[in-house]
């Protein structure tokens, strides 16, 4: 379960205003916003990146607010990836796994597991400079499994792909999210996207956020 | 310059203009230079005891200063990259006062400070006012304000996402940053220590006020050519000119080289 109650925080003249959020355990949360709205800087909240002025952070049963990102146990992906310049696709997915001090068995097998999955096999020993967009968001993705997280942040991770491969990653993501029983809590400013995935939605305007109901009768779930 | 217009514009020859005349200047400086001497002088430059000595000190002193100046600028540039602070604006602007300050008045603060009672403490445990000790201090201080610029810069450049992602992953701030930010600026770095070595290689003025200029001591290439000029040996100082020019356009391609391969 990912929880915000009365979340406030505040920069300069933008304000985010007792923000109340709940994505029960296992769901596909997505979250609704104009550019520019918040959406970012409630995930980075969540993630423990910004502290918020006031109100509580929960992931499961447990308080986070005032944890380090390194303790919360979120799997983040950004935006653009956010590729580690320097390390191969392998070295990437299994970086989680070398700071804990994982055996090097452990991780090699969890690295060909998730490459697998991700459909990353033929990728392992390249650098994030010879990767599309498609297969750095994979990356970003299979690296932020890695440690398997309870809960999966994902900010706006197909708004750079074209349409056919943004269907093709919605579609894993889905699967993905089933599969290892994540939480997730997915950022898009795309109407479509949000039908196409989420469980329960939200929207965010002027610094508070509503749950909105979702389109009767819009396309199954991939 | 052509794809559109198919010929070339009177405002891209007015700019090749302008350039190709600095360019030219430059090389007239060089070649100049070249000209005055003979390879007799340089050869005799080489030979002398001094000279080798200025040259071996020049060698030794601006990498050390310069890997001093890497160790200080990588943090300095990283706190005033990424940190939000009060005061980081006069932060900012104090750090380029070796910069803006006369190279003379450089060596003569360094010279006065170790007259302190503070710079005498120091001086019980290392010597530097007219020492060794002293000629890398002089070039680490203005080296070091050029490479915290370039490594802010670099710092500038580099997205901090990558560093919160792996923060969310399991690293302490410190783990991130060594992890995944510092390998991914090592030719930021390595133009950082370019720079600094390039400049102390160049510096003339704190290391004559505050290291001095002794022969087979604190002579360093610059001190050299000022001691060669001094006592009217015009083609000794040329060679030795010509020797620095020869190591700078070195460190040049070198610089080139292994900032491509890194």
């Amino acid at each position: 379960m990912i929880q915000l109650e009365s979340i406030v925080w505040r920069a300069g003249t933008f304000r985010l205003e007792d923000i109340n959020v709940s994505i029960p355990t296992g769901s596909y949360g997505v979250l609704m916003g104009r550019t520019g709205c918040g959406k970012t800087t409630l995930l980075e909240i969540i993630c423990g990146l910004r502290r918020p002025l006031g109100g509580r952070v929960l992931i499961g049963d447990r308080d986070v607010t005032h944890e380090l990102p390194a303790a919360r146990g979120v799997g983040y992906v950004p935006q653009d990836g956010a590729m580690f310049p320097t390390m191969t696709v392998r070295e990437q997915l299994g970086f989680a796994l070398r700071l804990r001090r994982r055996p090097a068995a452990e991780i090699a097998e969890r690295v060909d597991q998730l490459a697998t999955e991700l459909g990353l096999t033929a990728l392992l020993d390249r650098l994030p400079q010879g990767l599309s967009g498609g297969e750095r968001q994979r990356v970003a993705l299979g690296r932020a499994l890695a440690a398997q997280p309870k809960v999966l942040l994902l900010d706006e991770p197909l708004s750079a792909l074209d349409e056919e491969l943004r269907d093709d990653l919605a579609a894993l993501l889905r699967r993905v999210q089933r599969e290892h029983g994540v939480t997730a809590l997915h950022i898009t400013h795309s109407r479509a996207e949000a039908d196409l995935l989420a469980d329960v939605l939200f929207r965010l305007a002027d610094g508070r956020i509503t749950e909105t109901p979702l389109t009767p009768g819009r396309s199954s779930k991939p | 310059m052509t794809a559109t217009s198919g010929r070339v514009s009177s405002f891209w020859c007015g700019l090749t203009l302008v350039t190709g005349l600095y360019l030219a200047f430059l090389l007239a400086l060089l070649i100049s230079t070249a000209a005055y001497t003979t390879p007799h002088h340089l050869w005799a430059a080489l030979d002398s005891r001094e000279i080798r000595y200025s040259i071996g000190l020049s060698l030794v002193s601006c990498t050390t200063s310069a890997l001093l100046a890497l160790l200080l600028a990588v943090p300095v540039g990283y706190l005033l990259s990424r940190g939000r602070f009060f005061g980081k604006a006069w932060l900012d602007a104090a750090l380029d006062i070796p910069i803006v300050l006369p190279p003379m008045v450089v060596g003569l603060c360094l010279l006065i400070f170790f007259q302190t009672p503070a710079g005498k403490m120091i001086e019980r445990v290392i010597p530097f006012t007219y020492t060794v000790a002293g000629v890398v201090l002089a070039q680490f201080v203005i080296g070091a304000a050029f490479a915290v610029r370039t490594m802010r810069g670099v710092f500038d450049h580099l997205s901090s996402r990558p560093e919160d992602v792996a923060m969310t992953l399991g690293c302490s701030r410190g783990q991130a940053v060594w992890l995944v930010t510092l390998p991914a600026s090592r030719r930021g770095m390595f133009a950082a220590f370019s720079i600094a070595w390039a400049r102390s290689l160049g510096e003339f003025g704190p290391i004559l006020v505050f290291a001095g200029a002794t022969r087979l001591k604190t002579e360093v290439l610059p001190t050299s050519v000022f001691i060669e000029l001094s006592v009217g040996r015009l083609e000794a100082a040329v060679a030795v000119s010509l020797l620095m020019v020869a190591l700078a356009l070195i460190v040049l391609v070198a610089v080139r080289i292994v900032g491509e391969r890194l």
